[in-house]
């Protein structure tokens, strides 16, 4: 694949200007995730209000796919249910890992589309996965998650 | 011939390289990856293969298998007499002095353990000191740790400065009373630095300690002499000189290997069984437990046959100029930080891009056919060293282009725009 398509305006856009960059003072939630094998390191926290996420902030290091994938996640979630959050959760695996087809209009993924190309990119899954492992960790109080060696981390049942 | 090649040609220095020429022995060469032909710059981790070896293992496959040591039918024999040429081969090329100081190994790694299970685990104790260095590849790092943690023995290191080179006086200094044994690399796999192994086996041996050389990274570039180093264990694989994986050597001083425990039990190691009592074989076999990669160590054999109908010395005088010659190109680069700068360095080139992670440099460049490693190259306690987690690192052979450095340095500034 052409890294224009993997590497696309938007996924560098969040990279050089991450969105919701920080810690919340106020966080209900909030979990490490660590790929200690490439460096990929964030730190995630939310405030949930009424099953809710009220708010949402990261902070870390990481490749561009990393970092991309967790500022796009955090606007992509804010706002929404818990329930909702983790329907994202499980379509943005099922997408990375070539299991969705992103032809089907019925996902909710919308402009996260942009990292359907880490599909062919293997090595690179984890990275784009890591902050979406890590914001199902911090729903459910998991204080440290890695994705490292692992392709498709979140577990199914979840 | 055009006018051009003409000049090539007379400029060409007597006894160099004919890269055209050793690139058509590779047939991997030919590929193409995403369109683009294929820069291969990923040596350090793995070599490829010339035909004269992939042949060889066809001929063995084709027509000389069968298990070694064991019958008298002719192919047994065929077998037996190819597998116990290669090690004569091998002894050589070494410059080892029996033929029994070479031992067939999985690899460098298997090798380290065998000497760690063999000789650590028999002749250390609780408070005794093993010296390692910083840049040790885990694989020369973990093996004594584990014997550290199983003895209640310490681990010291040998720190590097800035450059990666190591400081050899805080080397001297750790040695005391308490010293059993030393395990250093010949050359950085992550920085590429050459350590000056012969002067630091000689301090050692000055306190009575034996030492092992992982070289990994050295036999397949230069020429190593093992009797000149006066090392007593040293280490290396297959694969990373062109040759197939799944084997390597451990050479050990004979003295040594005959102390030492096998590690392994089983069929070819032993003289005879009984319930009561087994005699183990002479060595090396005693540590040639079971049926080793027969096809792999002729392949090795091989192997060891391509590199000296080229010459150590060409392969290394190519690969200094393409270094020379890629180091001097990033400099034009703003933006890259090359790390380990060691006087004395092999054909690695590891560095930085300021704002970009070594894998996007690693997944970008893979567009343009460009083969380069990307993380912490199994050396997390150099990363940690230089404060970076990862880097990217380009390593070469003797079949790499001055045009592949061009092409390595076209995908950089690719990265750098895509990032601007």
């Amino acid at each position: 694949m052409d890294s224009k398509q993997l590497y696309q305006e938007v996924i560098l856009d969040h990279n050089k200007k991450p969105r919701n960059w920080g810690k919340l003072a106020d966080a209900s939630h909030q979990a490490e995730g660590l790929n200690p094998l490439c460096g990929d390191h964030i730190w995630l926290s939310l405030k949930l209000d009424d099953e809710r996420v009220e708010n949402i902030a990261f902070e870390g290091e990481g490749c561009a796919i990393c970092k991309a994938s967790s500022s796009m996640m955090t606007t992509n979630v804010k706002g929404k249910t818990v329930t909702e959050a983790e329907q994202l959760v499980r379509e943005f695996r099922d997408m990375a890992t070539g299991k969705l087809d992103i032809t089907d209009e019925s996902n909710h993924l919308g402009r996260l589309k942009v990292f359907a190309g880490v599909r062919d990119l293997p090595s690179r899954v984890k990275c784009a996965i890591l902050p979406w492992h890590t914001l199902q960790a911090a729903l459910h109080s998991e204080s440290v998650v890695s994705t490292e060696g692992d392709q498709d981390p979140v577990p199914a049942a979840s | 011939m055009t006018s051009a090649s003409t000049v090539l040609q007379a400029v060409k220095p007597a006894g160099a390289l004919d890269v055209g020429r050793i690139r058509a022995d590779f047939p991997i060469l030919n590929l193409e990856v995403n369109g683009k032909p294929l820069a291969y710059l990923d040596n350090a981790a793995s070599s490829q293969m010339p035909r004269q070896v992939i042949d060889r293992l066809v001929r063995y496959q084709t027509s000389e298998h069968a298990n070694i040591h064991r019958a008298v039918h002719a192919l047994s024999e065929k077998a037996t007499a190819e597998y116990e040429g290669a090690r004569r081969r091998i002894q050589r090329f070494i410059n080892a002095k029996e033929e029994r100081e070479i031992v067939y190994t999985r690899g460098t790694t298997d090798s380290v353990n065998l000497v760690m299970q063999g000789y650590g685990r028999a002749f250390l104790g609780a408070g005794d000191e093993i010296i390692v260095s910083q840049l040790e590849h885990h694989s020369n790092i973990v093996p004594w740790q584990m014997l550290c943690e199983e003895k209640g023995a310490r681990l010291r290191v040998i720190p590097c400065n800035d450059a990666g080179e190591l400081l050899l006086e805080d080397y001297s200094n750790l040695f005391n009373a308490k010293t059993r044994f030393v395990a250093i690399t010949h050359v950085s796999n992550a920085l590429g630095t050459i350590n000056p192994v012969k002067s630091m086996i000689a301090t050692a041996h000055r306190h009575g300690v034996p030492v092992l050389v992982d070289g990994a990274q050295a036999v397949p570039h230069m020429k190593v002499d093992v009797q000149d180093l006066d090392c007593d264990f040293y280490a290396f694989s297959g694969h990373k000189m062109c040759g197939p994986t799944g084997i390597g050597i451990l050479y050990g001083k004979a003295q040594l290997l005959e102390k030492m425990k096998p590690f392994e039990g089983g069929g070819d190691m032993i003289l005879s069984v009984t319930f009561e009592k087994t005699t183990y074989n002479a060595i090396p076999y005693k540590f040639e437990a079971g049926t080793p990669p027969i096809a792999a160590a002729i392949g090795l054999g091989a192997t060891v046959e391509y590199l000296e109908s080229i010459g150590l010395e060409r392969i290394a005088a190519h690969e200094h100029d393409l270094l020379a010659y890629a180091t001097e190109a990033f400099t034009h680069l703003d933006g890259v930080r090359i790390v380990g700068r060691a006087s004395d360095k092999a054909a690695v080139l590891s560095f930085t891009l300021q704002g970009v992670h070594p894998h996007d440099v690693g997944t970008i460049l893979n567009e343009d056919g460009v083969a380069v490693r990307t993380g912490h190259h199994c050396a997390q306690p150099v990363m940690r060293r230089f404060g970076i987690p990862a880097t990217v690192r380009a390593s070469f052979y003797l079949y790499n282009t001055f045009a592949e450095v061009d092409a390595l340095v076209a995908g950089i500034r690719r990265v750098q725009k895509i990032f601007s």
